[in-house]
């Protein structure tokens, strides 16, 4: 009953494939951080079965394809998840730039976990282009929040 | 399987409280960072995770495999034909100038033998392909399709046609993870071909520039110089072009001179790339024997 549904490993599968594809450099660094709209979508609407504990798998996996600091997404993606747990009865009654808005938040959170993590490592401190995937993230969610509520009730039937 | 109804259910989530959850997923993600960062203990994990995740690499490489079979199979004869002839014509030139090369190569280990110094001659070569690049500003990695299976080992450096890519920083057993050289935290011991000089070559987090700070401002580097590696550190094997030095800023204020160099290997495309092995003879051997035949 806790489990998540077959079609959030599909999509998860999907974003993993979205942010591992290979672009050319100057459009890679403007890549939305898919893994984290898959999460916060399927937490806002069955927050019964995905949740933080799926956000972990699904950092962790992106951790192993992108060949980062093993668990450093999973960190920040957990965080995304837990938030959206938190706030996932008040989010569904936004407005859809509200919760725009309140995606944006959680994935400037998310990127600001990966800085910290960078910094305690010793990396280099970021430049503009750390505001780029989620400028795009925000812009990406507005269809895809869209094409979920359709697809909501379908999977509901099926 | 059917996603059950979200009605007749309690409006609280049941369970252990997702705080509770997140601080433990937390504890749990700071032990494998401190592990993965400090001690590198996690190649066991990484390595069962990325058995997992193959399927999903291959699937994004797809398109491109099927788009080269596509092309090969939809290609004309005519075109097949010219290129066949532009192929052969390539072959008959390298193959004279291979000649010349392997009297060269001759002759330097003789000099060498004469100098009573180690000829590293032997080199051993294996094209793998890019599954995936990661090209965040602050950490330029790659994951090839070539892993431990093939004889792949933490360290050993990746050429394309062109000069020096980087180098291999863990293999697992399908996949190897590796590091560029335009990585800020990456250096690469050069040396200028023209005069010799050597020095060090810093990522900059950009795959069209290498830093090299370490020159002082009397040094005999022009814009143009190629940087070929110095195999110093035994990481890269020498010879190698790393890059064209295409700035040369000499401030006297400063006691080091600002030198920016072009990476000569094409970091930003292509697909395939070539794992190096070399140095001792027999470890070059070793490494032959134990490929898994195709």
């Amino acid at each position: 009953m806790s489990t998540p549904p077959w079609q959030f490993w599909l999509t998860l599968g999907l974003a993993l494939m979205l942010s591992i594809i290979p672009l050319p450099y100057a459009y890679a660094a403007w890549n939305p951080d898919w893994v984290a709209l898959v999460v916060i979508l399927w937490t806002l609407y069955y927050p019964r079965r995905v949740g933080v504990g799926s956000a972990w798998i699904g950092g962790l996996l992106l951790d192993v394809m992108q060949g980062s600091l093993l668990g450093s997404q999973a960190m920040a993606m957990t965080l995304v998840g837990y938030l959206t747990v938190k706030f996932y009865l008040r989010m569904r009654v936004f407005p859809l730039g509200q919760q725009a808005l309140a995606v944006a938040m959680f994935l400037t959170l998310y990127h600001f976990v990966l800085f910290w993590i960078e910094g305690v490592i010793g990396g280099p401190s970021p430049g503009l282009d750390r505001w780029y995937p989620i400028a795009l993230g925000v812009v990406a969610w507005v269809p895809l929040q869209a094409a979920f509520r359709i697809l909501w009730p379908r999977i509901l039937k099926t | 399987m059917a996603i059950q109804s979200e009605q007749h259910r309690p409006l609280l989530l049941r369970g252990p409280s997702p705080g509770s959850r997140f601080l433990l997923l937390w504890v749990a993600c700071i032990l494998l960072m401190v592990l993965d960062h400090q001690q590198n203990q996690t190649q066991n994990i990484r390595a069962a995770l990325s058995v997992a995740t193959y399927p999903l690499q291959a699937l994004v490489n797809m398109p491109f495999a099927v788009g080269k079979w596509a092309g090969e199979s939809l290609s004309s004869r005519n075109t097949l034909l010219s290129e066949n002839e532009e192929l052969r014509s390539q072959v008959l030139q390298q193959q004279f100038q291979l000649q010349k090369l392997n009297a060269l190569q001759v002759e330097n280990t003789r000099l060498r033998e004469m100098m009573r110094s180690a000829a590293e001659v032997a080199e051993r070569i294996l094209v793998a392909e890019i599954r995936s690049m990661d090209l965040d500003p602050y950490r330029h990695r790659m994951i090839i399709n070539k892993g431990s299976r093939d004889g792949a080992y933490a360290g050993q450096a990746i050429l394309d046609a062109y000069g020096v890519i980087g180098q291999i920083t863990s293999a697992e057993p399908l996949t190897s993870r590796a590091i560029l050289i335009t990585d800020p935290s990456h250096a690469t011991p050069v040396e200028i071909n023209r005069n010799g000089i050597r020095t060090v070559a810093l990522g900059s987090g950009d795959t069209r520039e290498l830093n090299l700070p370490f020159l002082p401002n009397s040094t005999d580097i022009q814009v143009g110089d190629l940087l070929v590696s110095s195999g110093l550190g035994g990481q890269f094997p020498p010879g190698y072009p790393v890059g064209v030095v295409f700035e040369v800023l000499r401030d006297p204020g400063k006691n080091f001179a600002t030198v920016r160099a072009r990476p000569s290997a094409q970091l930003d495309r292509g697909r395939q790339v070539l794992l190096v092995w070399f140095g001792e003879p027999q470890r070059v051997r070793q490494a032959t024997e134990e490929e898994v035949p195709e």
